[in-house]
Protein backbone atom coordinates (compact mmCIF):
# COMPACT_ATOMS: atom_id res chain seq x y z
CA UNK A 1 0.00 0.00 0.00
CA UNK A 2 2.44 2.89 -1.70
CA UNK A 3 -0.99 5.54 -0.90
CA UNK A 4 -1.66 4.58 2.64
CA UNK A 5 -0.41 7.92 4.22
CA UNK A 6 -1.30 9.97 1.46
CA UNK A 7 -5.10 8.58 1.58
CA UNK A 8 -4.88 8.76 5.49
CA UNK A 9 -4.22 12.08 5.60
CA UNK A 10 -6.60 12.73 3.10
CA UNK A 11 -9.71 10.88 4.49
CA UNK A 12 -8.62 11.04 8.04
CA UNK A 13 -9.42 7.24 7.60
CA UNK A 14 -6.10 5.12 9.27
CA UNK A 15 -7.01 2.19 7.77
CA UNK A 16 -7.13 2.05 3.76
CA UNK A 17 -9.02 -1.82 3.87
CA UNK A 18 -11.60 -0.04 5.97
CA UNK A 19 -15.41 0.09 4.05
CA UNK A 20 -16.85 3.37 4.83
CA UNK A 21 -20.44 1.11 5.91
CA UNK A 22 -18.39 -0.05 8.79
CA UNK A 23 -17.70 1.88 12.24
CA UNK A 24 -14.04 0.81 12.32
CA UNK A 25 -12.00 -2.25 11.46
CA UNK A 26 -13.15 -3.62 14.39
CA UNK A 27 -16.52 -3.87 13.62
CA UNK A 28 -15.92 -4.83 9.90
CA UNK A 29 -13.58 -7.87 10.60
CA UNK A 30 -16.14 -9.14 13.09
CA UNK A 31 -18.90 -8.49 10.34
CA UNK A 32 -16.45 -10.83 8.10
CA UNK A 33 -15.78 -13.30 10.74
CA UNK A 34 -19.86 -13.95 11.11
CA UNK A 35 -20.20 -14.33 7.80
CA UNK A 36 -17.77 -17.08 7.53
CA UNK A 37 -19.22 -18.65 10.15
CA UNK A 38 -22.55 -18.74 8.57
CA UNK A 39 -21.14 -20.31 5.48
CA UNK A 40 -19.00 -23.00 8.13
CA UNK A 41 -22.32 -23.82 9.81
CA UNK A 42 -23.74 -24.72 5.77
CA UNK A 43 -20.73 -26.97 5.40
CA UNK A 44 -21.22 -28.32 9.10
CA UNK A 45 -24.64 -29.27 7.90
CA UNK A 46 -23.97 -30.48 4.61
CA UNK A 47 -20.92 -33.21 5.83
CA UNK A 48 -23.49 -34.27 8.78
CA UNK A 49 -26.27 -35.35 6.42
CA UNK A 50 -22.99 -37.85 5.09
CA UNK A 51 -22.33 -38.80 8.13
CA UNK A 52 -25.53 -39.22 9.29
CA UNK A 53 -26.16 -41.66 6.02
CA UNK A 54 -22.93 -43.14 7.33
CA UNK A 55 -24.40 -43.64 10.70
CA UNK A 56 -27.53 -45.26 9.53
CA UNK A 57 -26.11 -47.40 6.86
CA UNK A 58 -23.00 -48.59 9.67
CA UNK A 59 -25.81 -49.79 12.07
CA UNK A 60 -28.27 -51.80 9.42
CA UNK A 61 -25.09 -53.07 7.68
CA UNK A 62 -22.20 -53.50 10.75
CA UNK A 63 -20.53 -56.69 9.73
CA UNK A 64 -19.90 -55.13 5.91
CA UNK A 65 -19.22 -52.04 7.42
CA UNK A 66 -17.16 -53.84 9.62
CA UNK A 67 -15.14 -55.40 7.34
CA UNK A 68 -14.92 -52.49 4.68
CA UNK A 69 -13.46 -51.11 7.44
CA UNK A 70 -10.56 -53.08 7.97
CA UNK A 71 -9.55 -52.70 4.69
CA UNK A 72 -8.43 -49.37 4.92
CA UNK A 73 -4.62 -48.59 6.52
CA UNK A 74 -4.63 -47.29 10.11
CA UNK A 75 -1.33 -46.20 9.52
CA UNK A 76 -1.81 -44.06 6.27
CA UNK A 77 -4.71 -42.42 7.74
CA UNK A 78 -3.02 -41.92 11.22
CA UNK A 79 -0.45 -40.10 9.09
CA UNK A 80 -2.94 -38.19 7.12
CA UNK A 81 -4.37 -36.85 10.87
CA UNK A 82 -1.10 -35.69 11.82
CA UNK A 83 -0.28 -34.51 8.61
CA UNK A 84 -3.20 -31.89 8.92
CA UNK A 85 -3.27 -31.03 12.30
CA UNK A 86 0.20 -30.23 11.81
CA UNK A 87 -1.45 -27.78 9.18
CA UNK A 88 -3.95 -26.52 11.07
CA UNK A 89 -0.63 -25.36 13.61
CA UNK A 90 1.21 -23.50 10.40
CA UNK A 91 -2.14 -21.56 9.71
CA UNK A 92 -2.89 -20.36 13.15
CA UNK A 93 1.05 -18.92 13.51
CA UNK A 94 0.21 -17.84 9.79
CA UNK A 95 -2.33 -15.40 11.36
CA UNK A 96 -0.52 -14.77 14.07
CA UNK A 97 2.15 -13.56 11.85
CA UNK A 98 -0.09 -11.49 9.79
CA UNK A 99 -1.39 -9.53 12.85
CA UNK A 100 2.30 -8.98 13.54
CA UNK A 101 2.69 -7.78 10.27
CA UNK A 102 5.70 -10.21 9.43
CA UNK A 103 5.18 -10.75 5.66
CA UNK A 104 7.62 -13.02 4.81
CA UNK A 105 6.97 -15.77 7.50
CA UNK A 106 3.52 -14.96 7.10
CA UNK A 107 4.26 -16.06 3.40
CA UNK A 108 6.34 -18.85 4.68
CA UNK A 109 4.00 -20.22 6.87
CA UNK A 110 1.23 -20.31 3.88
CA UNK A 111 3.46 -22.39 1.47
CA UNK A 112 4.24 -24.90 4.44
CA UNK A 113 0.48 -25.44 5.02
CA UNK A 114 -0.32 -25.58 0.84
CA UNK A 115 2.62 -28.22 1.11
CA UNK A 116 1.23 -29.94 3.85
CA UNK A 117 -2.35 -30.21 2.04
CA UNK A 118 -0.75 -31.70 -0.98
CA UNK A 119 0.98 -33.81 1.37
CA UNK A 120 -2.21 -35.35 2.47
CA UNK A 121 -3.73 -35.20 -0.73
CA UNK A 122 -0.63 -37.10 -2.26
CA UNK A 123 -1.15 -39.96 0.32
CA UNK A 124 -5.09 -39.74 -0.21
CA UNK A 125 -3.98 -40.78 -3.62
CA UNK A 126 -2.02 -43.79 -3.11
CA UNK A 127 -4.85 -44.96 -0.63
CA UNK A 128 -7.39 -44.51 -3.42
CA UNK A 129 -4.78 -46.54 -6.32
CA UNK A 130 -4.87 -49.11 -3.64
CA UNK A 131 -8.75 -49.36 -3.52
CA UNK A 132 -8.60 -49.54 -7.31
CA UNK A 133 -5.84 -52.18 -7.64
CA UNK A 134 -8.43 -54.66 -5.33
CA UNK A 135 -11.08 -53.95 -6.75
CA UNK A 136 -12.95 -52.01 -3.87
CA UNK A 137 -14.27 -49.03 -6.07
CA UNK A 138 -18.14 -49.05 -6.27
CA UNK A 139 -18.95 -50.34 -9.54
CA UNK A 140 -19.48 -52.36 -12.25
CA UNK A 141 -15.90 -54.07 -11.55
CA UNK A 142 -16.73 -53.91 -7.70
CA UNK A 143 -15.16 -57.16 -6.13
CA UNK A 144 -14.85 -57.84 -2.12
CA UNK A 145 -14.39 -61.29 -0.91
CA UNK A 146 -12.80 -60.23 2.59
CA UNK A 147 -14.73 -60.99 5.90
CA UNK A 148 -15.30 -59.42 8.83
CA UNK A 149 -12.60 -60.40 11.20
CA UNK A 150 -14.19 -60.23 14.33
CA UNK A 151 -11.62 -60.99 17.01
CA UNK A 152 -10.32 -64.10 14.73
CA UNK A 153 -13.47 -65.33 14.17
CA UNK A 154 -14.50 -65.05 10.65
CA UNK A 155 -17.62 -63.38 9.47
CA UNK A 156 -18.37 -63.50 5.66
CA UNK A 157 -20.48 -60.43 4.37
CA UNK A 158 -22.26 -59.62 1.86
CA UNK A 159 -20.47 -57.97 -1.39
CA UNK A 160 -23.56 -55.30 -1.95
CA UNK A 161 -23.36 -53.90 1.73
CA UNK A 162 -19.33 -53.71 1.50
CA UNK A 163 -20.02 -51.46 -1.64
CA UNK A 164 -22.39 -49.59 0.36
CA UNK A 165 -18.90 -48.76 2.36
CA UNK A 166 -17.02 -48.30 0.24
CA UNK A 167 -19.75 -45.83 -1.79
CA UNK A 168 -20.08 -43.82 1.25
CA UNK A 169 -16.15 -44.01 1.95
CA UNK A 170 -15.11 -42.43 -1.70
CA UNK A 171 -17.84 -39.88 -1.39
CA UNK A 172 -17.18 -38.46 2.16
CA UNK A 173 -13.54 -38.65 1.98
CA UNK A 174 -13.42 -37.20 -1.83
CA UNK A 175 -15.77 -34.60 -0.68
CA UNK A 176 -13.36 -34.21 1.62
CA UNK A 177 -9.93 -33.89 -0.78
CA UNK A 178 -11.63 -31.52 -3.07
CA UNK A 179 -12.10 -29.21 0.06
CA UNK A 180 -8.76 -29.96 0.84
CA UNK A 181 -7.55 -28.55 -3.01
CA UNK A 182 -10.16 -25.95 -2.50
CA UNK A 183 -8.23 -24.69 0.50
CA UNK A 184 -5.05 -25.25 -1.01
CA UNK A 185 -6.30 -22.86 -4.03
CA UNK A 186 -6.94 -20.39 -1.61
CA UNK A 187 -3.95 -20.23 0.17
CA UNK A 188 -1.95 -20.27 -2.78
CA UNK A 189 -3.50 -16.77 -4.13
CA UNK A 190 -3.19 -15.59 -0.45
CA UNK A 191 0.43 -16.37 -0.28
CA UNK A 192 0.78 -14.45 -3.63
CA UNK A 193 -1.32 -11.45 -2.63
CA UNK A 194 0.84 -11.63 0.89
CA UNK A 195 3.56 -11.61 -0.63
CA UNK A 196 3.39 -8.88 -2.62
CA UNK A 197 1.86 -6.50 0.43
CA UNK A 198 -1.68 -6.64 0.63
CA UNK A 199 -2.51 -7.39 4.36
CA UNK A 200 -1.61 -5.39 7.14
CA UNK A 201 -1.74 -5.49 10.86
CA UNK A 202 -4.67 -3.54 10.01
CA UNK A 203 -6.54 -5.60 7.40
CA UNK A 204 -5.82 -9.57 7.28
CA UNK A 205 -9.17 -10.62 7.09
CA UNK A 206 -8.91 -13.17 3.92
CA UNK A 207 -6.23 -14.92 6.18
CA UNK A 208 -7.90 -15.21 9.01
CA UNK A 209 -11.26 -16.32 6.89
CA UNK A 210 -9.00 -18.81 4.46
CA UNK A 211 -7.57 -19.95 8.26
CA UNK A 212 -11.16 -20.84 9.37
CA UNK A 213 -11.97 -22.63 6.82
CA UNK A 214 -8.94 -25.11 6.66
CA UNK A 215 -9.77 -25.73 10.30
CA UNK A 216 -13.37 -26.95 9.90
CA UNK A 217 -11.75 -29.15 7.08
CA UNK A 218 -9.02 -30.89 9.79
CA UNK A 219 -12.15 -30.96 11.81
CA UNK A 220 -13.97 -32.93 9.50
CA UNK A 221 -11.35 -35.48 8.92
CA UNK A 222 -10.55 -35.79 12.56
CA UNK A 223 -14.53 -37.36 12.73
CA UNK A 224 -14.11 -39.07 9.57
CA UNK A 225 -10.77 -40.34 10.41
CA UNK A 226 -12.39 -42.63 13.96
CA UNK A 227 -15.54 -43.11 11.57
CA UNK A 228 -13.92 -44.29 8.90
CA UNK A 229 -10.86 -45.91 9.74
CA UNK A 230 -10.36 -46.90 13.85
CA UNK A 231 -13.93 -48.34 14.78
CA UNK A 232 -14.26 -51.83 14.54
CA UNK A 233 -10.58 -52.19 14.45
CA UNK A 234 -9.24 -54.00 17.57
CA UNK A 235 -7.41 -57.45 16.13
CA UNK B 1 -7.80 2.81 16.93
CA UNK B 2 -5.08 -0.03 17.94
CA UNK B 3 -5.44 0.88 21.10
CA UNK B 4 -8.77 -0.57 20.48
CA UNK B 5 -8.14 -3.19 18.45
CA UNK B 6 -8.28 -6.55 20.00
CA UNK B 7 -5.77 -9.25 19.70
CA UNK B 8 -6.81 -12.52 19.85
CA UNK B 9 -4.05 -14.80 19.16
CA UNK B 10 -2.07 -15.93 21.75
CA UNK B 11 1.41 -16.74 21.74
CA UNK B 12 3.38 -19.37 19.73
CA UNK B 13 4.16 -21.39 22.77
CA UNK B 14 0.58 -21.71 23.11
CA UNK B 15 -0.33 -23.30 19.77
CA UNK B 16 2.42 -25.67 19.42
CA UNK B 17 1.21 -26.71 22.90
CA UNK B 18 -2.40 -27.37 21.44
CA UNK B 19 -1.08 -28.84 18.64
CA UNK B 20 1.01 -31.16 20.71
CA UNK B 21 -2.12 -32.44 22.71
CA UNK B 22 -3.93 -33.15 18.97
CA UNK B 23 -0.87 -35.10 17.82
CA UNK B 24 -1.27 -36.78 21.29
CA UNK B 25 -5.04 -37.48 21.40
CA UNK B 26 -4.64 -38.63 17.47
CA UNK B 27 -2.02 -41.47 18.73
CA UNK B 28 -4.21 -42.21 21.87
CA UNK B 29 -7.46 -43.13 19.70
CA UNK B 30 -4.62 -45.26 17.34
CA UNK B 31 -3.76 -46.87 19.93
CA UNK B 32 -7.31 -47.26 21.70
CA UNK B 33 -8.56 -48.80 18.70
CA UNK B 34 -6.46 -51.85 18.80
CA UNK B 35 -7.97 -53.04 22.22
CA UNK B 36 -11.20 -54.17 22.61
CA UNK B 37 -13.29 -52.59 24.30
CA UNK B 38 -16.89 -54.11 22.85
CA UNK B 39 -19.10 -51.39 22.47
CA UNK B 40 -17.13 -48.65 24.42
CA UNK B 41 -14.82 -48.87 21.34
CA UNK B 42 -16.88 -46.43 19.23
CA UNK B 43 -17.69 -44.48 22.29
CA UNK B 44 -14.26 -43.41 23.04
CA UNK B 45 -13.18 -43.19 20.01
CA UNK B 46 -15.99 -40.32 18.94
CA UNK B 47 -14.96 -38.72 22.60
CA UNK B 48 -11.63 -38.02 21.69
CA UNK B 49 -12.44 -36.52 18.25
CA UNK B 50 -14.39 -34.48 19.99
CA UNK B 51 -12.42 -32.83 22.54
CA UNK B 52 -10.26 -32.98 19.07
CA UNK B 53 -12.27 -30.83 17.33
CA UNK B 54 -13.48 -28.49 20.53
CA UNK B 55 -9.45 -27.88 21.10
CA UNK B 56 -9.38 -26.56 17.37
CA UNK B 57 -12.55 -24.66 17.72
CA UNK B 58 -12.13 -22.92 20.79
CA UNK B 59 -8.37 -21.89 20.45
CA UNK B 60 -7.20 -22.08 16.50
CA UNK B 61 -10.49 -20.91 15.15
CA UNK B 62 -10.39 -17.90 18.14
CA UNK B 63 -14.25 -18.60 19.72
CA UNK B 64 -12.71 -18.33 22.78
CA UNK B 65 -12.24 -15.00 23.38
CA UNK B 66 -13.72 -13.96 20.28
CA UNK B 67 -14.77 -10.22 20.31
CA UNK B 68 -18.37 -10.92 18.30
CA UNK B 69 -20.10 -12.83 21.39
CA UNK B 70 -22.56 -13.33 18.57
CA UNK B 71 -20.30 -15.76 16.61
CA UNK B 72 -20.28 -18.05 19.57
CA UNK B 73 -24.14 -18.55 19.06
CA UNK B 74 -23.53 -18.99 15.69
CA UNK B 75 -21.11 -21.99 16.28
CA UNK B 76 -22.91 -23.09 18.93
CA UNK B 77 -26.51 -22.89 16.74
CA UNK B 78 -24.79 -25.04 14.07
CA UNK B 79 -23.96 -27.87 16.31
CA UNK B 80 -27.17 -27.70 18.38
CA UNK B 81 -28.92 -28.28 14.61
CA UNK B 82 -26.84 -31.23 13.51
CA UNK B 83 -27.59 -33.05 16.89
CA UNK B 84 -30.99 -32.69 15.75
CA UNK B 85 -30.21 -34.33 12.70
CA UNK B 86 -28.70 -37.00 13.71
CA UNK B 87 -30.55 -37.54 16.90
CA UNK B 88 -33.68 -37.24 15.65
CA UNK B 89 -32.94 -39.95 12.54
CA UNK B 90 -31.30 -42.22 14.99
CA UNK B 91 -34.07 -41.96 17.47
CA UNK B 92 -36.35 -43.56 14.27
CA UNK B 93 -33.59 -46.07 13.19
CA UNK B 94 -32.11 -47.23 16.11
CA UNK B 95 -35.86 -48.38 17.89
CA UNK B 96 -36.94 -50.01 14.38
CA UNK B 97 -36.72 -53.01 15.68
CA UNK B 98 -38.99 -52.98 18.89
CA UNK B 99 -41.84 -53.41 15.98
Amino acid sequence: MRNSEAAAMEHEAHNPALLHHFADAQQQKNAASLGMWLFLVTEIMFFGGMFCAYLIYRLNHFNAFAAGSQQLSIKLGAFNTAVLIVSSVTVVLAVKAAEAGRRKLLVGYLVVTILLGMTFLVVKGFEYNEKFEKHHVPGPTFNFTDTFDDNGKQIPVNPKEAELFFSLYFAMTGMHALHMIIGCGLFSVLAVLAWKGHYTPGYYTPIENAGLYWHLVDIIWIYLFPLLYLISRHS
Amino acid sequence: MSEHEEHTSRSQGFYLAIGAGLLLLTATTVGAAFVNLGPFNPIIALLIATIKATLVVLFFMHVKGASEKLTGAIVVSGFFFLSILLTLSLADYLTRSWR
